[in-house]
């Protein structure tokens, strides 16, 4: 392991330890907050007129930014267009002129920029007015999340913070002490401010609006109390008019925090004419609005870069809520400080900060995003946020360090990768090469594989950690196993006809799922037949080996594309692998070929469910008779919503099924191998095996977990030290009575 | 349909914990008698046949006054009945001062001007940028923070917000 890789594993252990459980506690919250309040509105509807809306604002941008500096300058204010941070900045001093202070309103864009540090050097005094802003600024620390800045830090830790700052006469303690404390500090600093900086949310150009988003009042009193209001956003911060505003009203603060509506949604077109205000005159208020000025401050800094980049595009529709940073298992257990860059956090990041600064600014973090994908329906703008990370880390890995290279798994890695990425993702990427041959050499290969120095060769040259049991390969593969066996079905009952497509793991190391599988589908009258090919290309794709995974998307589209047009159904027994199929293969694929696949594709269950809902006898599969369940839904197969098929035919079949909410199990395929990541992976399934436990102390004694994905099962059994089960075994007619530990 | 829309308005409110006083023009001056918590500051209320006279407001305040008030009384050119919002313009007048600085914020709403949902508002924006009345802030409830590690209330704005509607308006 390198200093570099050593120094990221405990980086990471040391936020799991500190901040870890306050950014925990708030991250769910506003996590849990967001389903509540999407759930009163038609959020598909408002989802996706909001991302048109982005998508067509991006694309007309330069004529927006025309828009805006007319009708800015008509208005009497200024725009200028930056084009990076020194730009911007030397442009900002200017128009603060001879100002001693500036007060500012939370803005991540003048986080981007460095704002403060600039205006500090060239002697302004520079306030944050909100208040998760304000204890950074005194704590000297950076954003850990898009909205609530300080997150990270308990109430605890923010009254220790204050009393040794500022020493007040009586210690704080309370957050009611420390907001008002906050609020008498702060009300004073805005009162004597020359220069009010806020951000925008949103730019409205026909009419030059600044559209500002907050809950606490501060951006309100920045704009109006200075005689000068500087707003700072990026380009894509523009929208046409004003009639393009409402989903985003309804979106934001319910994607955000959970409030089906933000405490002030102010569209200020300044210079306003609400009238200029000097604290120390006595004479009333009323007169002086002919002395507000306004400027406007574009920044481009990368974003027209953006703009023309297929990939990373999108991530200008971003309104900065942070709801993919909540939605996300790992985020919530380390925050921003350690899935950041230098400004953005969580999902997002990658895009912004590739697109700000290239890719290499996204090497510390990048890798927490899994691929888990349960950001892309929490997105209030549709962002496909796994797939600008996968194309993100693809390019990385393209241009990592040829000298980097060992030879260890040389000749095992038929890949079409450039040289130069990481071998421990080389090899976690040809999985399925390496499964071919673990099977065919079983069980000498797990035997040699689970040895000390073979253990030990692999946690130093591949980085998979010693601490997670290796998969044990099986000498007899599904496909093997099928080919061998007489079909128990002798007339089919229905029309339909089933290719079970199997993953890598279900082919040689979970066999007993793949076998349950064409066992239950049988007993339901389909006829199956296992598929010529393995695996769909996943595990490339999540090591970011796109050339790898199209060429497998390809072949595999040449091997089944002809079964989906005979009339014959796909069918995996894998979430991630459909997830493949259905949600990925439009971007590794001709236009068309994957809609092809895509249409005749589905999860074991939601199949069965299909059946059982046409009217198939449910009769010759193993029924439940109360047994107690816990289940666990795979991450991608929730995105995909087919995580309801399974409890409802568990239910139907007379299980008694609790669920877990846990957005995911923290395995993610290769991720919980990986020595860099284990404690974060285990953290996260931590979560999740304290939510079977409670669920278990609530009711009638032990369930039996159940998990539909590979990576969940090996989750659950290592944590929870008993196995857990597939729910197609528990269909399977010729199921025994005790799962067997490798399912 | 406007009683409809005043009901589910102040619903809405209630649900934000706003105080609400549904009431006529006539009557005015008792329900701000009730709302307002002195010393009181206002801007002038430019709906026919009401005003802050006698009411103990001073209008236009002094900025210490401004600062020192404990209610500040204006007036707001529409509500959400979805939302519990209200419309607080940026008039010359310094309602968007007046509204923000004194703790406690009495919003004076004509019942003619509540609308059901936020497509209804930006219609109303839209027609009143076109008459160069621009700025304005869609105020929901009271001023909050959870950025100290519980939900306070009472931030930069207001801690308190009620809300008188004109039912005759």
């Amino acid at each position: 392991m390198s200093a570099d890789n050593e120094s990221r594993a405990e980086r990471i252990r040391r936020l799991l330890d500190t901040e870890g459980p306050t950014v925990k506690r708030n991250a769910q919250g506003f996590n849990e907050g967001r389903y509540a309040a999407m759930a009163d509105v038609d959020g598909e509807r408002l989802r996706t007129e909001a991302r048109e809306i982005k998508a067509d604002a991006i694309e007309r941008l330069p004529e927006l930014i025309e828009t805006v500096r007319e009708s800015v300058e008509a208005n009497g204010g200024t725009v200028y267009l930056a084009d990076d941070a020194a730009d911007a900045n030397e442009h900002i001093a200017a128009v603060c002129g001879d100002a001693d202070s500036v007060v500012k309103s939370k803005s991540m864009t003048t986080e981007e920029l460095d704002v403060n540090e600039h205006l500090a050097a060239a002697g302004v005094d520079v306030t944050e007015t909100d208040l998760g802003e304000f204890v950074l600024q005194v704590a000297d620390e950076a954003p850990s999340h898009l909205i609530a800045p300080g997150f990270h830090k308990s109430t605890d830790e923010i009254a220790a913070l204050f009393n040794a700052r500022f020493d007040p006469d009586e210690p704080l303690e309370t957050p009611a002490e420390l907001t008002a404390f906050a609020r008498d500090h702060l009300g004073e600093r805005i009162r004597e401010a020359d220069v009010g900086m806020t951000g925008a949310n949103f730019v409205l150009a026909d009419s030059g609006t600044i559209t500002l988003v907050t809950n606490e009042g501060n951006a309100r009193k920045c704009a109006v109390t200075p005689d000068t209001h500087v707003a700072v956003a990026g380009v894509e911060k523009l929208l046409p008019s004003i009639d393009e505003l409402p989903p985003f009203i309804e979106l934001l603060a319910r994607s955000a925090t959970g409030q089906e509506m933000a405490q002030y949604v102010s569209l200020l077109t300044p210079p306003t004419d609400s009238p200029t205000i000097d604290f120390d005159s006595t004479e009333p208020i009323g007169g002086g609005a002919e002395d507000r000025e306004f400027h406007l401050v574009l920044i481009d800094n990368g974003r027209f870069e953006m703009r023309e980049d297929d990939d990373l595009r999108e991530t200008l529709y971003c309104v900065r809520c942070g709801a993919c940073s909540n939605s996300c298992a790992n985020f919530q257990h380390v925050g921003g400080h350690a899935f950041g860059g230098d400004t953005y956090t969580g999902g997002i990041a990658t895009g912004w900060e590739a697109g700000i600064d290239g890719e290499e600014a996204t090497e510390s973090f990048n890798d927490l995003c899994t691929g888990c994908s349960r950001c892309v329906n929490a997105c209030p703008v549709k962002i496909d946020v796994p797939w600008i990370n996968t194309v993100v880390r693809h390019r990385r890995n393209r241009g990592a360090d040829p000298a980097a290279v060992e030879s260890l798994v040389d000749g095992l890695v038929p890949d079409a990768e450039d040289a130069g990425m990481g071998w421990g993702k080389r090899a976690f990427g040809n999985v399925d090469t390496l499964a071919r041959l673990g099977s065919a050499t079983a069980p000498l290969s797990n035997w040699l594989a689970d040895s000390a120095p073979v253990r030990s060769l692999l946690e130093r040259g591949l980085g998979i950690d010693a601490r997670r049991a290796l998969p044990e390969f099986q000498r007899e593969t599904l496909r093997d196993w099928s080919q061998r066996r007489t079909p128990a079905l002798e007339s089919p009952r229905t029309d339909r006809e089933v290719v079970l497509v199997p993953d890598v793991f279900t082919n040689h190391v979970d066999v007993d799922r793949g076998k349950a599988a064409v066992r239950t589908l049988e007993a339901l009258g389909v006829p199956v037949q296992v598929a010529g090919v393995t695996g769909t290309g996943r595990e490339p794709f999540s090591q970011g080996m796109l050339a790898t995974a199209r060429e497998r998307a390809a072949s595999v589209a040449d091997s089944l594309t002809p079964h989906v047009e005979a009339g014959r159904d796909l069918v995996f027994v894998e979430p991630s692998d459909l997830a493949m199929v259905r949600a990925e293969y439009d971007k590794l694929l001709p236009e068309g070929r994957a809609e092809t696949l895509a249409d005749g594709s589905f999860e074991v269950i939601e199949y069965v469910y299909g059946l059982l809902e046409n009217g198939v006898d449910p009769t010759p599969l193993t029924r439940g008779d109360g047994e107690t369940l816990i289940y666990h839904a795979h991450c991608q197969q929730r995105t995909l919503g087919l995580d309801a098929h399974t409890e409802a035919v568990l239910g139907r079949l007379g299980y008694d099924v609790a669920t877990t909410e846990a957005e995911c199990c923290g395995m993610a395929g290769s991720f919980g191998y990986k020595s860099d990541y284990y404690e974060l992976s285990v953290a996260v399934g931590e979560s999740l095996a304290e939510e079977v436990e409670a669920a278990e102390s609530d009711a009638d004694g032990e369930r039996r977990v159940v998990a539909s994905g590979t990576s969940c099962e090996e989750q659950l059994t290592d944590l929870l030290d008993r196995p857990a089960t597939h729910p197609v075994e528990l269909l399977d007619p010729a199921r025994s009575d005790e799962p067997s530990a490798d399912g | 349909m406007s009683t409809t829309l005043a009901a589910a308005f102040v619903d809405a409110l209630d649900g934000l914990g706003v105080g609400s006083t549904r009431t006529t023009a006539a009557e005015l001056p008792d329900a701000l008698a009730g709302a307002i918590e002195g010393p009181a500051v206002g801007t002038p209320l430019p709906f026919d046949g009401v005003s802050l006279d006698g009411a103990g407001v001073t209008v236009p305040p002094t900025p210490d006054q401004l600062r020192t008030a404990t209610t500040g009384v204006t007036p707001v050119f529409g509500g959400v009945a979805e939302y519990g919002s209200v419309v607080v313009e940026s008039r010359p007048a310094g309602d968007e001062l007046v509204a923000l600085y004194p703790e406690r914020h009495v919003a004076v709403l004509r019942e003619s001007d509540l609308v059901a949902g936020i497509e209804d508002t930006t219609d109303t924006f839209r027609e009143s940028f076109d008459s160069d009345r621009d700025s304005a802030v869609l105020a929901t409830g009271v001023s909050a923070t959870a950025d100290m590690g519980a939900t306070v209330e009472g931030v930069h704005g207001p801690r308190e917000v009620h809300v008188i509607v004109l039912s005759d308006r």
